[in-house]
């Protein structure tokens, strides 16, 4: 048969077949534990923010005077502050914990041929941390 | 008699079908077979229009890679008895186009492959007469574990952004970058960082974490791909540093030659 005269067939070509292309659902994170854990951890900063927001208003009501920060204090003590305040404190703590346990996966450092070990990387990071903790509760409570 | 087991395998005909469907075979289960070798028997003894690639079978050529009951595998690798139940699911690996029941089209991957280089960059190319690069023992631990990987691609398949971002340079091909930044005899790391860092690059990772809990030869990409990202943060607040204190750009400047 004359290639220039036969006609194509509709449904498959020579050289180019009809690859079969999946999409992708708008729902792939709920099918697998992994997945959802993922997209769980990541929704979870949504606390995270929730409380840089109320320090930072913290902050603007310290600098618009003792009234200010007065009215701000008596809002945090309503129940659904408290509530808020409790979830963001535990979403805090697990990202801060996890992050910091992820440290030695970026950084790979080598001494003497070695890799330094995990625990190497991860603890300055709490050590650190726990340090600044007891400056700012010193520097709060005193 | 040994036991038997069901298989439902994904087949996808480009000149009849316009959507997969699955076919059940029953394949025996002997003590010491693994997936691939249920799909030789299929092949063989029961159904030879079922396409699927493999080569080695020892995990080595990175070519029987599939879905196993939702879970990339390299099917050469994966026990009958470790799959659990009496039915096996197999797919072709997620995230590729499907050519004919499950084998993948890989020119994608390929092309990004390509992309980061993945090869030794010399700036200078001295005469033979010089000898060859030596390289010590501790200088190839650095990068050793980034250069087992065998591109089965089982990453791909495990990596949420590669499916729902198809120009995502994808977890292989960063590790690969990664393995020949830290090769001391390359001088290429600045010329593949302006290709990954980059949204379609490093950038583009989240951090899930997937590609290495699958990776069958514990490469660990995301490690790569983290240690990548620290070196762009690196490099770029060196770059607003005086120039005197800039950093040299490539490594193996020190060669052991």
């Amino acid at each position: 048969m004359n290639p220039s005269t036969a006609k194509p067939r509709p449904a498959y070509t020579e050289f180019h077949p009809r690859w079969y292309r999946p999409r992708v659902s708008v729902y792939w994170w709920l099918g697998e534990w992994q997945y959802l854990r993922f997209i769980l951890r990541e929704l979870s900063s949504v606390f995270v923010a929730a409380f840089v927001i109320a320090t930072l208003l913290g902050l603007r009501a310290l600098r618009n005077g003792p009234e200010a920060y007065a009215r701000f204090l008596h809002r945090l003590q309503t129940p659904t502050a408290i509530v808020l305040s409790t979830i963001s404190l535990f979403f805090v703590l697990f990202h801060t914990i996890t992050w910091f346990n992820l440290a030695p996966r970026a950084m790979a450092i080598r001494l003497r041929g070695q890799r330094l070990p995990d625990i190497v990387i991860a603890a300055p990071n709490y050590v650190l941390w726990l340090v600044v903790s007891v400056a700012v509760g010193w520097l709060v409570l005193r | 008699m040994p036991d038997k087991t069901i298989l439902e395998i994904a087949r996808y005909s480009p000149e009849q079908d316009t959507n997969p469907h699955f076919q059940t075979y029953e394949v025996p289960v002997y003590k010491e077979w693994v997936v691939l070798d249920a799909l030789n028997y299929i092949k063989d003894k029961v159904d030879g229009s079922l396409t699927y690639r493999w080569s080695c079978r020892m995990g080595i050529c990175g070519s029987c890679g599939m879905m196993v009951n939702g879970e990339p595998k390299l099917t050469c690798a994966t026990f009958l008895s470790s799959c659990g139940g009496h039915k096996i699911r197999l797919e072709p690996l997620r995230y590729f186009p499907v050519v004919r029941d499950l084998v993948t089209e890989l020119s994608d991957f390929l092309l990004k492959l390509k992309k980061v280089k993945p090869w030794l960059i010399r700036r200078d190319t001295p005469p033979l007469s010089q000898g060859e690069f030596l390289q010590t023992p501790e200088q190839l631990v650095s990068y050793k574990q980034f250069s087992m990987c065998i591109n089965c691609t089982l990453c791909y398949a495990a990596c949420p952004v590669v499916g729902l971002d198809p120009v995502f340079v994808g977890p292989a091909a960063i590790a690969l970058a990664q393995r020949y930044n830290m090769d001391n005899r390359d001088q290429g790391a600045g010329e593949r960082m302006a290709v990954l860092a980059h949204p379609e690059g490093i950038w583009g990772c989240t951090f899930v974490g997937e590609c290495t809990r699958v990776c069958p030869k514990h490469v660990d990409p995301a490690g790569a791909i983290q240690q990548y990202k620290l070196k762009a943060v690196l490099d770029w607040m060196k770059r607003l540093l005086p120039p005197s204190h800039s950093h040299k750009e490539g490594q193996g400047e020190s060669l052991n030659r």
